[in-house]
């Protein structure tokens, strides 16, 4: 293989050899990173929430009229909503997963006492204050346990401070909190609570409304009817017959009682998408960049091996004269380009962790996994060889004669 | 001869449209990216209120876990506790003070055929609407004296005003809010700053709230804030312990007389604490902070790490962009180092081929730079529908136009002077003999 001659005639050209180097390094450095930021995001999008998206939504209660009752509104409402036919049962919820804002609370197998506790003696988690019917309406799975009473729920007035004697908890909380044995019938404890409950269930799986937080796994389920200036209601219907069950429910809820302002319809697509919407712009943002990328620099490729077929005619022309062959000339191309991308790749490796180092630094980005800067090299130089196809072709189509003509 | 030059260049850039075309693409692509993630950037990192930067100060007082701090590392909370806040107005330090939560309640329009609909509110200080300077459409805000004897009185903003008043002056109107009837002083002009400087705990782009209503109104009404409410102990049963709580949330700010003030104020926040330390609250070591609003900007994290990490992005994009019409230029002009060795024979000196070639380069930047312009603004157009929230940190405005322009013409002309240079290096004698 002539790489001997293909690299000193490129050393001469110094010029278009680094203007070519320099961008397949700088495009593996980004396409790398972003491919890694992708990565990392979709799998963050791909996490399952635990519920049964697709069927819920949720509807709010805003009372206004004087001595509004709360407490009778909202058995009111819960019966008129589990008696609509097609929903499948609905609960009161004080917060939604996914839904970005929630109440978290620390939980820990021993008392906690906020002057001499360790921020280890406990984890966070969040709290969702539903009734009995909070399980079947959110559509999460009990694996070990039970379900709550229904003579397990109280009322939660706005002032109130004390846990109920009941909890349901997530797997991934109950895991952490009792690592070698099982949560079922073990005592819990939240702020400055030192009575304690009793953990009656362990759910598969629940998020909690923060999906940025890294404790989104953690999540306990307290049997309270909230009373509150506002109710929010989640129900839970088919998912084919969502929509239209929606307009029914915010109807028939506005109609029962006229003393309150029924309001914050949303389904869980719109839920999940806003909670999301951040990581998603970033993907699509980040895949337009690479697509550009690599589009500009396969043009940058093809104009600059081109301009060099046109610059060496004769030479070409030459060679075929003393009896290169039409593979000869193109295979020159190849091996060129493929020096050229190689140049670029060794710089562009350096650039990729450097540029993950400063991500990591200045955004605490994770590390670059090893394969990413391969997988990319391998596709820039793809790349390269695609694009110099064509200048490489028109090439070897040089005639023997050129050589012939006016020096 | 400028004009000639311009005549010479469109001739040689109309010669091989391929070429050209590429060239200015590029230039586009990578000022159209650059423009896009930039603009969002600097609406996102501007400062709203730069005149008062100097004068408006968050304190920020340390009452945390003596095991844990607000956040890492040893951040003091961003809001304040309730008696806090109370002992920063009573001790009459500051200039002006305010003190705000937000909260939700419903309107009942006086028309029963309009359905009573939810606004937000801002529960704050009369001194806020001085302070932050807020436009007012039709009259003002609340008096000193509505506010001490606690009178039912209320802002709009001008989209509530809108709804309800269908625009009109309300000043003196009254709005059954809440199940109580309040008296509208005043009614905002358009006021959205951007990021939401004065209160962003529940998000620095969120929208401001409907209407304003005195502080002491929510505390009247025993009301928590409706967005963040942090304990790191139990508060204890009913609001007067709510009040007497460890809990954070509360947003405060101070306005001092000048920058000098700054120093006098926190020395009296830290012999405040000192005198509290005695009463056994602030178990951590002293930690008060006085941001102003340039440093409380920065220190609160408000522009988002993926903006940082697109704007980084964007530009190596625009540097492959700019590497690339490098490239394309340098073979544009070397092809015509015959024409440059006739001209130069001719008499043309260096620099008169220097300027002929560094003009065609400029004419390509400038064209790049108004694809870019059409690139960034579809981009922006793109990002908001991303992002959904992002109407106010996705419009482009003059400086970001004459930015792109500026940014557009130095880049061709980078890229233009290589090129350029090499082309005056071109050797009459050798291209003459050779044809």
């Amino acid at each position: 293989m002539e790489i001997r001659p293909i690299f000193s005639a490129l050393m001469r050209n110094k010029t278009g050899l680094v203007l070519i180097a320099l961008q397949v390094a700088i495009t593996l450095a980004i396409v790398t990173n972003s491919l890694f930021i992708i990565k990392e995001r979709i799998e963050l999008m791909n996490r399952p929430s635990g519920i049964d998206e697709a069927g819920l939504f949720t509807v709010s209660s805003l009372p206004f009229a004087p001595g509004f009752d709360r407490a009778g509104s909202i058995t009111q409402d819960l019966a008129t909503l589990r008696a609509i036919p097609g929903v499948i049962d609905a609960t009161p919820i004080n917060n939604l997963p996914l839904s970005g804002g929630g109440w978290g609370e620390g939980m820990s197998t021993k008392p906690i006492d906020p002057n001499t506790s360790k921020p280890e003696d406990s984890k966070g988690t969040t709290i969702y204050m539903v009734d009995d019917h909070g399980v079947n309406t959110l559509g999460v799975n009990i694996v070990e346990g039970r379900n709550f009473n229904p003579d397990e729920i109280t009322d939660r007035n706005e002032r109130d401070n004390g846990w109920p004697q009941q909890v349901i908890i997530t797997q991934a909380l109950a895991k952490e909190l009792f690592p070698d044995e099982s949560a079922v019938g073990k005592r819990v404890f939240m702020s400055n609570d030192s009575t304690g409950s009793v953990v009656v269930g362990v759910l598969e799986r629940l998020q909690a409304p923060w999906v940025n937080w890294n404790g989104v796994e953690r999540a306990t389920l307290v049997p309270q009817r909230v009373l509150w200036s506002s109710t929010r209601y989640l129900v839970r219907v088919k998912p084919a017959e969502r929509d239209a069950m929606m307009k029914t429910v915010e109807a028939k809820l506005g109609e029962i009682n006229t003393g309150r302002i029924v309001r914050g319809l949303r389904d869980y697509g719109e839920i999940r998408k806003s909670a999301y919407s951040r990581d998603n712009a970033m993907t699509v943002i980040l895949i337009s960049v690479i697509v550009g990328l690599l589009v500009i620099t396969g043009l940058g490729i093809i104009g600059m091996a081109s301009f060099w077929v046109t610059q060496r005619v004769k030479q070409i022309g030459t060679r075929r004269a003393l009896g290169a062959r039409k593979f000869d000339i193109l295979r020159y191309f190849q091996v060129e380009n493929f020096i050229i991308t190689s140049i670029g790749l060794a710089a562009g490796i350096l650039l990729s962790y450097g540029f993950n180092i400063w991500l990591m630094q200045v955004f605490d980005a994770e590390r670059l996994a090893w394969y990413y800067v391969p997988i990319g090299a391998v596709c820039v130089w793809a790349l390269g060889q695609l694009a110099v196809v064509g200048p490489a072709t028109r090439a070897a189509r040089v005639s023997p004669s050129v050589a012939t003509r006016s020096v | 001869m400028f004009a000639y030059y311009l005549r010479l260049a469109v001739l040689s850039l109309k010669r091989n449209k391929v070429l050209t075309g590429l060239m200015v693409a590029a230039i586009g692509l990578g000022i159209g990216a650059s423009m896009t993630s930039l603009t969002v950037f600097y609406l996102m990192s501007g400062n709203p209120i730069p005149h008062k930067n100097d004068v408006l100060f968050v304190p920020q007082l340390d009452n945390w876990s003596p095991n844990q701090p607000f956040d890492e590392p040893n951040e003091p909370p961003n809001m304040l506790t309730y008696r806090d806040a109370m002992a920063i107005v009573e001790s009459k330090q500051a200039k002006r003070v305010a003190i705000a939560f937000t909260n939700f309640f419903p309107v009942e329009p006086d028309n029963k055929e309009i359905k009573p609909e939810m606004v937000t509110s801002r529960l704050t200080t009369g001194d806020f609407f001085a302070m932050f300077e807020t436009p007012f459409r039709y009259g003002g805000g609340w008096s000193a004296q509505q506010e001490a004897d606690d009178q039912r009185v209320v802002v709009l903003s001008k989209a509530t005003n809108e709804k309800f008043f269908g625009g009109s002056d309300s000043v003196g109107k009254r709005m059954r809010i809440n199940g109580e009837e309040f008296t509208v002083t005043g009614v905002l002009d358009d006021w959205q700053p951007t990021p939401k400087f004065f209160d962003i705990t529940s998000g620095p782009f969120e929208e401001n709230e409907d209407v304003y209503m005195p502080f002491r109104y929510g505390i009247e009404k025993e009301l928590q804030s409706s967005s963040n409410n942090n304990c790191w102990k139990d508060a204890g049963d009913g609001y007067q312990a709510w009040l007497e709580s460890e809990c954070v949330w509360l947003v405060g700010w101070v306005e001092l007389e000048n920058a000098g003030d700054h120093d006098r104020f926190l020395g009296w926040m830290n012999s405040y604490v000192e005198e509290q330390k005695k009463l056994g609250r602030f178990p951590r070591p002293m930690n008060n902070r006085l941001d102003n609003v340039g440093q409380w900007l920065e220190n609160q994290k408000v522009v988002r790490r993926d903006t940082q990490v697109q704007v980084a992005l964007s530009f190596g994009f625009l540097a492959v962009c700019l590497i690339n019409t490098v490239g394309m230029l340098l073979a544009k002009f070397l092809g015509r180092s015959g024409e440059i060795g006739l001209r130069r024979a001719l008499g043309a000196s260096k620099r008169q081929v220097f300027a002929q070639f560094l003009t065609e380069a400029a004419i390509v930047g400038v064209a790049g730079g108004l694809l870019g312009l059409v690139l960034a603004w579809a981009g922006l157009a793109g990002v908001r529908q991303l992002y959904g929230e992002f109407e106010r940190l996705s419009q482009l405005d003059v400086p970001m136009v004459l930015t792109a322009i500026g940014l557009a013409i130095a880049s061709a002309i980078v890229a233009g002077l290589l090129p350029t240079w090499r082309a005056c290096q071109v050797a009459p004698a050798v291209q003459l003999k050779s044809h």
